[in-house]
């Protein structure tokens, strides 16, 4: 174990050599970059065994990833925002065909206008694509939650690609002290990949066969209960995690949740700004708490629903727009507790677009702003925070 | 012919990659291609398929007809699925995993090839990496039902470029993929036609044992598009040759040769007139039609004999 000063970036490339990966496809794109310039120097270094594929476009990152993992090939990629978005089309046949790729998603907003700096845009856009999906928030995190997506992802009875999202320079260009594990714990953890089914010429098999109406549907009922059931993985792999290293995660994260009369629910890198504004609030005596989504596919139905129980207010932060609908993750919150018979209203607000900060003063000012309106009774289906 | 049936068996394996049984349209020239290729490829091969007819008709969910490794997972990226295949086995051979060998090969139609996917191939070509590309090109959209494509020829009738009172069908001519993928300074490029079965099978043979990207270049026939009787799949693919409309060759790190060098052309006309799809075509057309052919043919020759 040893402890560094390392960008977050390079953290994750740290997790993708101790995970010994086989095969790296990646595209450049802003903000996510330093990872794969970060890997293609650890290959170049010889630290790292393996083929990096320098592909035309992220369409063709992920579709290098396809063959990659089907012939039983660690792999892993790293995009952001357009990027995530080119490679759309792809990610559907990477979760359905059952290929544990890894991806790290440096979260950026989508044109137009462009902007390269980060919000949830590109991440909600990708939200069905039938990938697990996890939020860090800060640079050991990243390091984390990469090694066990490895291992989520690859455990025979998952065997589905895996995300990590990081917002795209709040914390993908931020060096922060991260502990770094000894490469014999790692082996511990993260058992080599033994796939069920490979493209082997001395066991031939047709993958990604066409289904008529007959066999689609089942293929899809398949495919969401091994989603699902992916929650069990996710666990078991957070366990032993923490047993191991010391860390422990769980799917809903609550901060100073006990006795909160409002919760604020936020994801990846602005709970941790969160949190410093929920302290300030909570030394002047308010009852305030947050939760934070670890957990975003398969959702945390019943971490979450426990998580709010107690609460007599739910404010909801999102940091993309569904435009014309209702703040994507406040959309999904209230569709988790629509049938609870006791359940906090909810509040949602937009912010954090495009880079926008939202400070410590932001979330201090959300919360109070939220608990003003729920007392008025103005459930509104949104409120823009922070937006001239 | 007798002689042939005594030969043919020792010349050519017996086995069927591609399984009968497949929902090919009868008379497809692509399905007899890909019979041939696989043939000539044995069993140690690894496929990449890009959507299209073949995907489609080989492969309706839970049957198959492909006897060796077989993946399909979108139109428009065979060759880069290819890519990481190559990938991926490279570094699980050289980090100590033990793999049967397994020539990659990508294959895809003329809309995947031409079109949608040719900034994948072209990558895939740049890298460097060792598969082989095999282009089945029938000349248009014919999954979809008989769209135009890049490799339509001038004239012909399609059913987004359709003849008409005041329409012509096709009014560009087809792209030159082959010289495409030469410029790439690849090792190797061939074309070749079902109607040749044993230059096909020697080329792909050739084309799968160099190491790198190789391509070859296909001509399909398709009955339903191109509007002939399921029987003459076999003549209209020599037709195409002998007339010059599609010439089989080679390119040997970047050295042409002729695989068949007619000292004369037959008249496109024998090859145009028995096909629905041009017939609309006025005798001033075919003349154009005629001219560019002959121009494209010597300038091949030309090409071949300086080299």
């Amino acid at each position: 174990m040893k402890r560094m000063g390392l960008e977050s970036s390079f953290a994750i490339a740290e997790a993708v050599k101790m995970a010994d990966a086989d095969v790296i496809s990646a595209y450049p794109i802003t903000p996510q970059t330093h990872i794969v310039e970060r890997l293609a120097q650890l290959i170049a270094d010889g630290e790292l065994d393996a083929n990096y594929i320098p592909v035309e476009s992220e369409h063709s990152a992920m579709s290098g990833c396809l063959g990659a993992a089907a012939v039983g090939a660690r792999t892993f990629t790293a995009t952001s925002g357009q990027g995530l978005e080119l490679m759309h089309e792809v990610l559907y046949v990477a979760s359905a065909m059952r290929l544990p790729i890894v991806m790290s998603v440096c979260n950026r907003a989508l044109s137009s206008p462009l902007s390269i700096w980060g919000d949830h845009s590109d991440v909600m856009a990708v939200r069905d694509t039938g990938w697990i999906q996890l939020f860090a928030e800060n640079a050991q995190q990243a390091f984390d939650l990469t090694l066990c997506a490895f291992r989520i992802a690859e455990d025979p009875s998952v065997s589905l690609p895996t995300m990590v999202h990081i917002d795209g320079f709040h914390l993908s260009h931020v060096i922060e002290s991260v502990v770094l594990p000894e490469a014999d714990e790692v082996k511990k953890f993260l058992p080599p990949l033994h796939p069920l089914y490979t493209l082997n010429p001395d066991k031939p098999l047709t993958m990604g066969a066409f289904a008529a109406p007959d066999l689609y549907a089942e293929a899809k009922k398949a495919q969401d209960e091994a989603l699902r059931s992916s929650r069990e993985v996710v666990l078991e792999a957070w366990r032993e995690f923490g047993k191991l290293f010391g860390r422990d995660y769980s799917p809903v994260e609550t901060f100073r949740g006990e006795d909160a009369d409002v919760l604020l629910l936020t994801m990846g890198s602005f709970s941790e700004v969160a949190m410093e504004a929920i302290d300030l609030l909570r030394e002047g005596g308010e009852k305030v708490g947050g939760i934070r989504l670890r957990l975003w596919r398969p959702f945390p139905f019943e971490e979450f629903r426990q998580a709010v129980s107690g609460a007599k207010l739910l404010i909801v932060l999102d940091r993309a727009v569904s435009f014309g609908g209702p703040g994507p993750v406040c959309a999904e919150v209230k569709a988790a507790l629509s049938h609870l018979e006791r359940k906090p209203p909810v509040i949602g607000f937009i912010g954090g677009l495009g880079g926008r900060d939202i400070p410590v003063k932001g979330f201090q000012e959300m919360i109070h702003r939220g608990r003003d309106k729920a007392a008025k009774g103005q459930f509104d289906d949104f409120e823009m925070f922070g937006v001239r | 012919m007798e002689t042939l049936g005594v030969y043919v068996p020792r010349l050519v394996s017996r086995r069927q990659g591609f399984a009968p049984g497949h929902r090919a349209c009868s008379g497809c020239g692509e399905a007899l291609a890909v019979s041939l290729v696989l043939k000539a490829l044995g069993r140690n091969v690894i496929v990449s398929m890009s959507t299209g007819c073949m995907e489609v008709v080989s492969t309706p969910l839970p049957h198959t007809a492909w006897e060796v490794p077989w993946i399909h997972t979108l139109f428009e990226n065979s060759a880069i699925v290819a890519s990481g295949i190559e990938a991926g086995l490279k570094a699980l051979r050289r980090k100590g995993t033990s793999l049967p060998p397994a020539k990659v090969v990508a294959m895809g139609g003329d809309g995947a090839t031409f079109d949608i996917g040719l900034g994948a191939i072209s990558g895939a070509f740049e890298r460097g990496h060792d598969f082989l590309y095999v282009c089945l090109d029938n000349e248009a959209y014919m999954n979809t039902g008989i769209q135009r494509s890049s490799a339509t020829p001038f004239g012909a009738s399609t059913t987004t470029q359709p003849a008409g009172k005041v329409s012509k069908g096709q009014v560009t001519w087809k792209k030159n993929v082959p010289a495409i993928a030469v410029a790439h300074g690849i090792p190797y490029v061939a074309t070749a036609s079902p109607s040749y079965p044993f230059d096909l099978i020697a080329k792909v043979k050739k084309a799968a044992e160099i190491e790198g990207p190789t391509y070859v270049h296909i001509l399909s026939v398709c009955p339903t598009g191109w509007r002939i009787p399921t029987d003459m799949t076999i003549r209209i693919g020599r037709l195409a040759v002998e007339s010059g409309v599609f010439p089989l060759y080679e390119v040997e790190k970047g050295k042409y040769t002729l695989s068949y060098d007619l000292p004369e052309l037959r008249p496109v006309e024998d090859y145009l007139k028995p096909q629905g799809r041009f017939r609309h075509l006025t005798a001033e057309l075919m003349d154009k039609i005629q001219q560019r052919v002959t121009a494209e043919y010597e300038a091949l020759r030309k090409k071949a004999a300086s080299e």
